[in-house]
């Protein structure tokens, strides 16, 4: 699997009211790979992902995978919202399912990989509770079990800890680094905050604001066996240091 | 006292309390013989002529001609406004078509089209059923579209990101969503359809709660007009209970 984003361009209205988000955005993204892009607000990074999703359209430029160009959402890209998106109305099993029942999957299929997919989440004892009875990490441990068990070719992810405390973020960021590694998917992880890229992410695209472009592209080359130890570890944060002062520097003089 | 307390405490307990209170009132009041018992009649005399139109069959057959005629143009306007309340709630270009015609129309006080039903389709049940339909149509068409409009955009998108198409994403991401405030919408209007109802049998019927009321207002019978208004209020309100008692079950995931 090879995701190729080209020169993406994105602007919003029209003569006077236009607004140019993106400029010339270009990466690549491969099977097994786990990419990040970080940036402020205002860099256009949920744009970016809404455009390789589908659900809006680029104003020039290309995004492909494996050379067919992306036109309209399809679940070969499943995504993660930073609200949670999951459907209020159905237990944590029914909406595991809900994308394979959308594809039009088998029963016997559909209830073997919703068992799988909850237990690969750890949530295999919540199968029958409503979201409203989960906490805000269990909800999102559900909605990557749902995007996932879809079987996209990347993972989409767009602030998928937002909205979760400090805690709950920080056993969140485990969690998918350890998942990634257990089912070798393929994930593009929208951030804001350096640290979780640079804790989960291979390679790291940092974003300027207004239009939003990528500054500069970073290899994350630590050692990432042990989470904790990392966060602390003197290259990590020497690492983090110099990236946070050039991400700084973007800002508009009289944000700093 | 604690079983005082815990009688008081009961949802129903005060409404109960309320009600019994006015009865209480009425009665004293008919009973100290300070009121003309033509203009007020005692609870007694209305529970007898309730009790004479039952026995006599009147009462009933009052009742579900009433029903019936609320039942087939409150389904007719029901049925209807889901589709085009969605389609409105759904498509920018259907909403700005019909929103102004429907703000309009919605304005023009239904009973006021009594006149035209009855010179178009003169004094059977279709007047009286497509008045409760106008009556009713526009504000559960407008509502509808209102619940469809505040659908989360996640909900719609994470389904089109999972390869959902249009028409799966309106039966399984928009109709649960939207269930409950439809079930509510549908209580809240049903409301004016026992209105208008009564309103169409005290013009023009042969039968029927309001036309009981208007017979009863023509002997002076104001025993019988009290009881009308009585099973009236009392069958609106287990419609109402009915709506809520299905909302409870359908969509519990909403309480």
């Amino acid at each position: 699997m090879h995701l190729q984003i080209d020169r993406l361009c994105k602007s919003f209205g029209y003569g006077a009211a236009r607004k140019e988000v993106l400029r010339e955005v270009s990466f690549a993204v491969h099977s097994g790979e786990f990419v990040a892009l970080v940036g402020s607000s205002g860099s256009g990074k949920s744009t970016v992902m809404r455009l390789i999703a589908g659900l809006e359209q680029p104003s020039a430029g290309t995004i492909s995978i494996d050379g067919r160009p992306v036109t309209a959402p399809g679940s070969d890209r499943g995504m993660v919202f930073q609200k949670y998106s999951l459907y209020p109305w159905l237990t944590a099993a029914q909406n595991v399912a809900f994308g394979m029942e959308l594809q039009g999957r088998s029963r016997p299929e559909i209830r073997e990989r919703t068992a799988y997919f909850l237990e690969v989440v750890g949530l295999a004892d919540a199968a029958r509770r409503l979201p409203r009875e989960l906490s805000g990490g269990m909800q999102q441990r559900i909605a990557i079990a749902r995007a996932l068990a879809a079987e996209p070719q990347v993972l989409l992810l767009d602030e998928p800890f937002g909205a979760l405390d400090i805690q709950i973020r920080e056993s969140m960021q485990e969690f998918l680094r350890d998942l990634w590694q257990r089912t070798g998917l393929t994930a593009l992880l929208i951030t804001h905050d350096l640290e979780e890229a640079l804790l989960l992410a291979g390679t790291v695209h940092i974003l300027a604001p207004s239009p939003g472009r990528i500054v500069r592209s970073v290899s994350v080359d630590l050692d990432h066996s042990s989470m904790p130890h990392l966060r602390v570890s003197p290259s990590f944060l020497a690492l983090r240091e110099e990236l946070a002062q050039n991400l700084r520097s973007l800002e508009p003089a009289f944000a700093r | 006292m604690p079983a005082f307390q815990r009688l008081i405490r009961h949802p129903w307990a005060l409404g109960l309390l309320g009600i019994l209170s006015v009865l209480l009132l009425w009665w004293i009041t008919t009973a100290s013989g300070s009121v003309n018992k033509l203009f007020l009649p005692s609870p007694q005399a209305v529970w007898l002529a309730g009790q004479q139109q039952w026995t006599s069959g009147l009462l009933l057959k009052d009742a579900l001609a009433s029903i019936q005629r609320v039942f087939i143009g409150f389904a007719m306007s029901a049925g209807l406004a889901l589709p085009v309340g969605i389609a409105m709630g759904t498509s920018p270009v259907i909403c700005r078509l019909l929103e102004p015609l429907m703000g309009l129309i919605r304005y023009m006080p239904a009973p006021a089209f009594i006149p035209l039903l009855i010179i178009y389709f003169g004094l059977d049940e279709l007047p009286k059923v497509l008045l409760i339909f106008i009556g009713t149509f526009f504000f559960n068409t407008l509502m509808i579209m209102d619940a469809v409009k505040f659908v989360p955009r996640e909900l719609v998108e994470t389904a089109r990101t999972l390869g959902g198409r249009t028409l799966p994403i309106l039966t399984r991401v928009v109709a649960p969503f939207i269930a409950p405030q439809v079930l509510d919408t549908y209580r809240i209007n049903m409301a004016s359809a026992w209105n208008l109802v009564i309103v169409a049998e005290l013009v023009a019927a042969t039968e029927g709660l309001g036309k009981r009321i208007s017979l009863a207002q023509r002997f002076l019978r104001t025993d019988e007009i009290f009881m009308g208004l009585i099973v009236i209020g009392l069958i609106g309100l287990l419609i109402d209970l009915g709506f809520r008692a299905l909302m409870r079950r359908a969509c519990s995931w909403a309480n």
